[in-house]
């Protein structure tokens, strides 16, 4: 030990004439960095309560609550997350996997209050100085996320292999495409509300990651009977508001649904779902139409014991579903093993019978404890515009019914379809197959009054018309069919400028010199279905309500004002086939209690 | 040897108490009052973390040391039994406070290599960085921290202002001071923000300064060097026994650095060499961790001028909100500033770890080798030797 030892130590004095390196006023001088994570900020517009950050949370620091000025509605639960800062870790990974990308951090970490009730706070209702702060966490870019966005594409057939025929185009997804796709789903329930058979869809999609196709089936039958058919056609009201769906693409819930149903023998059906035996309870119910709405009825009320008999005019059973709807989207045999399914449970089913002529409604009050009615929207709707009344302008749905039945339609060689929702789709598409089959080419035009952004059909409706060679020329309103010597020439049309006024009610506008002709040999009208209400004697509907449109009043179970009548389906919601599935679930249960007060 | 050097040399005659019974063993027998029992802790400023020691003393000297845990009320390993993998993700970075990244890096590093998931080159490098940030950060603290157990604090003060620019640079990097949770299962949460290793570059600038002046107040300290030279001496012969790993094992002479030994993320990329010591006691310990220092700061320039400027941060994982970790069970490990820390993970296939064990060096550094350590010291140096072991109570209570 030297000297250096003793004397080296206090060259440290030197600092004592160094400036501080203290922070005079750390709470204004020293911001949080731009990525701090500090105290929540929540955009309750862009929120819409889907609970992912709840879920993640682990240390259940947020509760989703109620909030006054939020309303419950499709897509959005009501409500919104609520901090509690005694629990809160701030790792942000609530933010790291929000769906909307509504919640975020802000850089603030300062936050004085003498009331700990304080700092239990709903994040964006309750306004704080940090809600307009734009620095702070936010979800990382590049590559960073916490689930896929983009979902698993459905293998198709190529528009060449597929337009010469009516085959099924859609070829459902493999075992691993499915369990994939399942994956993306965080379990909201979002969709649940919104799905008006009220469907267990989180359940069953974990039904599909678990691999568990049985439990999955049985989880669709609760709420479903014909899952084949909703697995290929639903209008997927779900998809719609799927919260994945605010980033990135929604779950493929329709086909994941088909996955489970496709995977399923229906000769195991029975068992998987342990409905060998139902005990019959004396008591009968008769149903017209054997729609989805019919069915479902059909379907309930047989489980719970009751000696179901359908009635239905057409010689075979599924309604719209198959005789509105194309071979190519929902092939026969998946109706019939969805149908066949229901009979076996002791449902009967008499075939080409017309309520109203071979039997009347009252006659079949009497015979039956009960009677569900959902007859559907068969008659075609008319433009009204002159040349309308011509022999070759026909309806889609009576096109589309003849396709099923076999019979021969009229196949001209260039054809104009008026409409553009999914009925006009499905007969421009089912035409244009024709045509090929028939010309070797396609020459169909399919005009709406609606302009592309807001055409009522699905969007790959559209584009697998387009893909098909069909014509899809939105955004133009009829205004004649030219007629020349009793045989059709065209149809005249003049640009539709809008279609609903302010108050979003019915009121097209028209440029009347922006004009255009198709030339057409056919004209097809397809802008919408009307009921077909013969079958109700003038007593009958004296004794019931009807509201506009001529739709029956019907309460909560769809039990009219006959006691013993129930009406449910298309003539009362819709027009879809999930609407009819969760009329007659809820018919079924009307019935029940109604026939066991 | 005059009057005076011989009072400066003084040694206490130790040879009489306490009596050894056959085995070498002290018999310590309290009624005798010629013991004391003290307790240093829970509530001690010189302790490390919530953790005490029992000591019998005779005189000035320890007879007797029992290490303490159990005042955290704790069970991480547990908790994260019921829990998703994304969830057990903060939960398992409090197990080390001072370190936190670690924590993540071997969770991380579990979950990935149970699922044979291929962490994307950016991600690793930022990993890199992180975890060579983070050990700066506590040899900071813990270099001129050893000369203020013996009462110099001013060094402690020093490197805990530079300590602090690091987390600045933590702060703007991860979101966070402590707990950065950054090091995600399948990558990393955010890139370098622009300017960062410009201002990294500064404050490294003021750690090669730093160093510098610590080399002359604690270094080149009478007082330190008499304190601690032969103090604390850890025998080589413990170091297998004992399981005993980073700084106090590299101060025995042992090349132990899981970096070199079982290179991971992109060590085996930068240049380093692994520094040891033969004396072994706190001095040696000292001196390793300041030339820990000095390799960290010159790791982190290495990363910052060799790391791509931009590349994907996550790798594709499952969706974590019901992460299946395929079944499997697998052992992890990194250096940390404290030595090798590593998990132990085991899936059974489920959302949930059907088992996660931490194996921090304290555990063995704190306790064992502690107890036996502070035999025969003097009571002044209980401070010294144990800030000496780095040992961190919170992960051995996990």
């Amino acid at each position: 030990m030297g000297l250096k030892e003793l004397v080296t130590p206090f060259t440290a004095w030197k600092n004592v004439i160094k400036d501080p390196v203290t922070v005079k006023d750390p709470f204004n001088d020293r911001p949080g960095a731009e990525r701090y994570r500090g105290f929540h900020k929540n955009d309750v517009e862009e929120c819409i309560g889907c609970g992912t950050c709840e879920d993640i949370c682990e240390n259940e620091a947020i509760d989703l609550v109620p909030v006054e000025g939020i309303e419950t509605k499709d897509g959005d639960s009501g409500l919104r997350p609520r901090l509690d800062y005694g629990r809160c870790c701030w790792c942000a990974l609530c933010v790291d996997v929000c769906t909307t990308g509504s919640l975020t951090l802000s850089n603030e970490y300062t936050w004085v209050s003498e009331d700990p009730e304080d700092f239990r706070y709903t994040p964006g209702t309750d306004k704080k100085e940090w809600d307009d702060n734009e620095r702070g966490w936010k979800k990382p870019e590049g590559g960073y996320e916490f689930y896929a966005r983009e979902r698993v594409a459905m293998p198709e057939l190529h528009a060449e292999d597929r337009d010469k025929s009516f085959i099924e185009f859609v070829t459902g997804y493999s075992k691993q495409q499915a369990e994939e796709e399942a994956d993306r789903c965080v379990e909201c329930g979002i969709c649940t509300a919104t799905c008006p058979a009220h469907m267990g869809i989180p359940e069953y999609i974990k039904a599909i990651r678990n691999d568990d196709l049985e439990e999955g089936l049985r989880i669709l039958y609760e709420t479903n009977p014909l899952p084949e058919i909703c697995g290929r056609i639903c209008t997927h009201k779900c998809e719609t508001v799927c919260s994945m769906g605010h980033r990135g693409d929604p779950i493929s819930i329709r086909w994941l649904k088909r996955y489970i149903a496709d995977q399923n023998p229906s000769e195991k059906y029975k068992e998987i779902l342990n409905q060998g035996n139902v005990e019959n309870n004396g008591k009968k119910v008769a149903i017209i139409g054997s729609g989805p709405s019919g069915l479902s009825a059909a379907y309930y009320l047989a489980l719970t014991g009751y000696d179901c008999t359908i009635y239905e005019k057409l010689p075979q059973a599924g309604g719209m579903m198959r005789y509105g709807i194309p071979e190519y989207r929902l092939p026969y045999d998946q109706i019939d093993k969805d149908i066949d399914y229901i009979l076996s449970l002791g449902v009967k089913i008499k075939y080409n019978v017309n309520i109203g002529t071979d039997f009347t409604l009252e006659q079949l009050g009497k015979d039956y404890d009960a009677v569900f009615s959902g007859t559907g929207l068969h008659l075609g709707r008319s433009t009204r515009i002159p040349g309308s009344d011509n022999e070759n302008v026909y309806f889609a749905t009576d096109l589309l019914r003849e396709i099923a039945l076999e019979d021969d339609i009229p196949v001209e060689k260039k054809i104009v379809v008026i409409g553009g929702g999914n009925v006009a789709m499905d007969i421009t598409r089912s035409l244009a197959r024709l045509q090929n089959i028939k010309y070797g080419k396609v020459d169909i035009t399919a005009t709406s009054l609606e302009s592309e952004d807001i055409m009522p059909a699905d969007r790959e409706e559209v584009v697998e018309a387009r893909e098909e060679k069909a014509i899809v020329d939105p955004g133009w309103g009829p205004k004649e069919i030219e007629i020349k010597d009793g045989k059709v020439k065209g149809l005249r049309v003049v640009k539709c400028l809008s279609v609903f006024d302010e108050k979003g009610a019915f009121s097209p506008k028209f440029d009347e010199n922006n004009k255009k002709f198709f030339e057409a040999d056919m004209v097809v009208e397809s802008i919408g279905q009307g009921m077909d209400t013969g079958y109700l004697t003038e007593e009958i509907k004296s004794q019931l309500e009807f509201g506009p449109r001529g739709r029956i009043i019907v309460d909560e179970y769809f039990q009219s004002g006959l006691n013993w009548l129930f009406v449910g389906g298309d003539i009362i919601q819709g027009p879809d086939v999930i609407h009819g599935i969760a009329n007659g679930h809820r018919a079924a249960v009307g019935i029940d209690l109604f026939l066991n007060k | 040897m005059n009057k005076s050097s011989k009072l400066i040399n003084w040694q206490p005659d130790r040879s009489k108490y306490p009596e050894l019974d056959e085995n070498g063993k002290a018999i310590i027998d309290l009624s005798s009052q010629k013991f004391i029992k003290t307790w240093q802790g829970p509530n001690h400023p010189g302790v490390t973390g919530n953790m005490s020691l029992e000591l019998t003393i005779s005189g000035d000297e320890v007879v007797e040391a029992k290490t303490h845990v159990g005042y955290l009320h704790r069970g991480f390993e547990k908790l994260m039994e019921r829990r998703l993998y994304i969830q057990c993700f903060p939960t398992c970075v409090r197990m080390c406070v001072p370190e936190a990244d670690s924590n993540e890096y071997v969770l991380a590093a579990g979950i990935e290599e149970l699922d044979n998931i291929e962490v994307p080159e950016m991600a690793l490098w930022l990993r890199t960085l992180v975890l060579e940030m983070a050990r700066l950060q506590v040899l900071l603290r813990t270099v001129p921290g050893q000369a203020s157990t013996l009462s110099l604090g001013l060094g402690g003060q020093w490197g805990m202002y530079l300590r602090d620019l690091i987390l600045d640079r933590f702060e703007e990097l991860t979101g966070g001071r402590i707990y950065h949770m950054f090091i995600i299962p399948g990558g990393v949460r955010g890139n370098l923000p622009s300017g960062f290793k410009d201002r990294m570059e500064e404050n490294l600038k003021l750690i090669d300064d730093f160093i510098i002046r610590i080399e002359d107040l604690i270094f080149t300290n009478s007082v330190f060097n008499k304190r601690t030279i032969g103090v604390g001496v850890i025998d080589p012969k413990w170091v297998s026994q004992y399981g005993i790993v980073g700084p106090n094992a590299r101060a025995a002479g042992f090349k132990r650095d899981v970096r070199k030994d079982y290179p991971y993320l992109k060590y085996n990329e930068l240049d380093y060499d692994v520094y040891t010591r033969t004396d072994s006691d706190i001095y040696g310990r000292s001196q390793v961790r300041k030339n820990d220092l000095i390799q960290t700061v010159d790791l982190i320039r290495q990363i910052l001028a060799k790391m791509p400027e931009k590349g994907d941060l996550r790798a594709k994982t499952p969706n974590v909100m019901h992460w299946k970790v395929p079944k499997g069970e697998t052992y992890q490990r990194s250096e940390s500033s404290r030595g090798e820390y590593g998990l132990y993970l085991v899936s059974d296939g489920s959302k949930y770890p059907r088992r996660a064990n931490l194996r921090g060096p304290s555990y063995t550094h704190a306790v064992s080798l502690l107890e036996r350590m502070l035999i025969n010291s003097n009571i002044s140096d209980t401070h010294a030797i144990m800030v000496s072991l780095q040992t961190c109570p919170p992960e051995i209570e996990r």
